[in-house]
């Protein structure tokens, strides 16, 4: 009697080993097993014991990677993995209906949504476009369908739903009702600041209302960082197709460029948020992310370049000419920084010894801290000279947050790589730091123009 | 004796569907019929005749459908196709001109009194 279920537990073992082969599928699995038990009856029958027989069975069938590999020639489709178009017979169907539905109607909803303000005679096109308006808005036509996405998928209680529309609520009220000068500054930076604002609002709905915990954040990052990817990816494709669009309807004679430009594009960008989101929630467990895979392929890239830079700055003795764009473009060098520094670590195995990779993340980091050190000390003297305009304030300010990010990051990360502090402090600073940006974004859209007096 | 791995290879295409044009078979059975057919002297790693029976599956040369074993197992069988009898045919003819060949040289090789005759 044990004899036998030592058998079927060895057999067992056997089926999960092949079965963890991508190439090979739980029918052939089956089809191999009978195959193997068949042999082991006959070798039984031929006065083997059943240890035996099984260790006779098992050798005869060949060694298992070869065996895979055989299988991976035969069906090279199948190390591909398709997610949407066709969940093959034996990898697991990952597609649920509903959330398809859900992704779909929403996607039309946010797509619709753009269009209404038209019916008010809000123009989306030339002439007579209202650009402030849609500039001011864009982000309200499209997050507020992602934040139900998630909300309806995570599951969020009642009490959930009445603070996940509080913020977008306000935000509708606040770029609407501001009386912002006609091309006034502080007009456009909550144009830009409202999305990111919102954005960081949508991790509640993510989270499922549990926002305060740092996994959960951690893995908003990832989904933002792979949602990025999927957007850009279909932007891409979108784009393609209004090129090719126009092209062709042009040959007939007819002009496309109307209906492109007034349906196909704002619609297209709205529905793409929900349906990149849904796309990127679908391959989560499924595809390895994309984000980290750049990162990887990044971090050396710009580190090298800041080597680079500040040998040069060195060599040369020319410093950073101080003008008005000079602090943007670090801001942005420094979003790319944490960005790099942050996928990095969202990927990491947080348990795994320092690496090398840790060594070049924290040279990266260190360059950009000495790089834009510079470029505040050379503006320092001549900040208070050229005044504090919204926008140079809003630079400054959103630098300096990055700053201070990064430099504890560096601090972190040089205690971790002396084995004086574990891998996770630095993980949970950076999600910690996340309310900080929520915060200034939303003090950015909200107070800034009151501050400036709508300049 | 052992033989030429690039033979057993060239071979088992022909030998699969020689056995299947015989009947319906499954994969332990048809790997019997070899040993029995060869006197035991071509011998397979087993597993590497399924990779061989789905690719001809996939060229619908042969086509397969599950059924059940004497004790009620599950068993994938295999079955000669039309496209896969005229494959076996052509394949057939083929063997047969390199075996004449190599009848006739190996005969001059083994016995050199049968060429100064």
């Amino acid at each position: 009697m044990t004899n036998k279920a030592t058998l079927e537990e060895r057999i067992g073992q056997w089926r999960q080993y092949l079965r963890r082969r991508q190439a090979v599928h739980s029918a052939d699995v089956e089809e191999l097993e009978d195959h193997l038990r068949s042999q082991i009856d006959a070798l039984r029958g031929a006065g083997l014991d059943e240890d035996e027989a099984f260790l006779v069975a098992v050798k005869r069938l060949g060694d298992l990677n070869a065996l895979a590999r055989e299988f991976a020639i035969e069906y090279s489709e199948r190390l591909w993995k398709q997610l949407v178009v066709s969940p093959g017979s034996g990898a697991s169907s990952l597609t649920k209906p509903r959330d398809a539905v859900v992704a779909v109607g929403l996607a039309i909803a946010a797509a619709v949504a753009i269009k209404i303000p038209e019916l008010f005679g809000l123009r989306f096109t030339e002439p007579s476009a209202d650009t402030s308006f849609y500039l001011h808005n864009l982000s309200l036509f499209a997050l507020p369908f992602l934040a139900v996405f998630f909300a309806l998928k995570r599951g969020l209680h009642k009490s959930g739903w009445y603070w996940l529309a509080v913020p977008f609520a306000a935000a509708g009220l606040l770029v609407n009702l501001l009386p912002f000068k006609p091309g006034s500054h502080t007009g456009a930076l909550a144009a830009i600041h409202l999305p990111i604002a919102l954005w960081l609002m949508v991790c509640y709905a993510y989270t499922g209302g549990r926002w305060r915990r740092h996994e959960q954040r951690m893995n908003y990052v990832r989904f933002s960082g792979e949602w990025f990817i999927y957007y850009t990816l279909i932007a891409l494709g979108g784009g393609i197709l209004m090129g090719l669009t126009n092209f062709i309807f042009e040959a007939i004679g007819l002009d496309a460029e109307r209906a492109l430009i007034g349906w196909v594009l704002p619609c297209g960008a709205m529905g793409a948020v929900i349906i990149g989101a849904w796309l990127v929630e679908h391959k989560q467990s499924v595809i390895e992310n994309m984000a980290p895979v750049l990162t990887w392929l990044f971090t050396p890239l710009f580190t090298a370049l800041l080597l680079i830079f500040v040998v040069a700055m060195i060599w040369t003795g020319n410093a950073i000419k101080v003008e008005r764009e000079v602090l943007i473009g670090f801001d942005l060098l420094l979003v790319v920084v944490l960005g790099l520094l942050l996928y990095a670590i969202s990927a990491r195995d947080s348990q795994a010894p320092p690496g090398r990779f840790d060594i070049l993340q924290l040279l990266l980091v260190t360059c950009a801290l000495i790089v834009d050190g510079l470029a505040l000390w050379a503006m320092a003297a001549r900040i208070s000279e050229f005044g504090f305009s919204p926008n140079r304030t809003a630079a400054l300010g959103l630098n300096l947050l990055l700053l201070v990010n990064l430099a504890w990051s560096a601090v972190l990360y040089a205690r971790f790589l002396g084995r004086r502090a574990p891998f996770t402090r630095l993980e949970r600073w950076q999600t910690a730091y996340m309310p900080v940006f929520a915060v200034w974004a939303w003090f950015v859209t909200a107070l800034f123009p009151v501050i400036f007096n709508y300049r | 004796m052992n033989i030429d791995k690039d033979l057993v290879a060239a071979s088992a295409t022909p030998l699969v569907l020689a056995i299947l044009n015989e009947g319906e078979s499954y994969g332990y059975a048809i790997l019997k019929r070899v040993a029995e057919l060869s006197g035991g002297e071509l011998q397979w790693t087993d597993g590497m005749l399924y990779p061989l029976l789905h690719r001809l599956e996939r060229n619908s040369l042969v086509e397969a459908f599950w059924g059940r074993s004497e004790t009620g197992r599950r068993r994938k069988y295999y079955r000669l196709t039309r496209a896969g009898a005229e494959h076996l045919d052509r394949q057939r003819r083929q063997w047969q001109v390199v075996d004449q060949a190599m009848r006739g040289i190996c005969r001059m090789a083994v016995d050199p009194a049968a060429q100064l005759i």
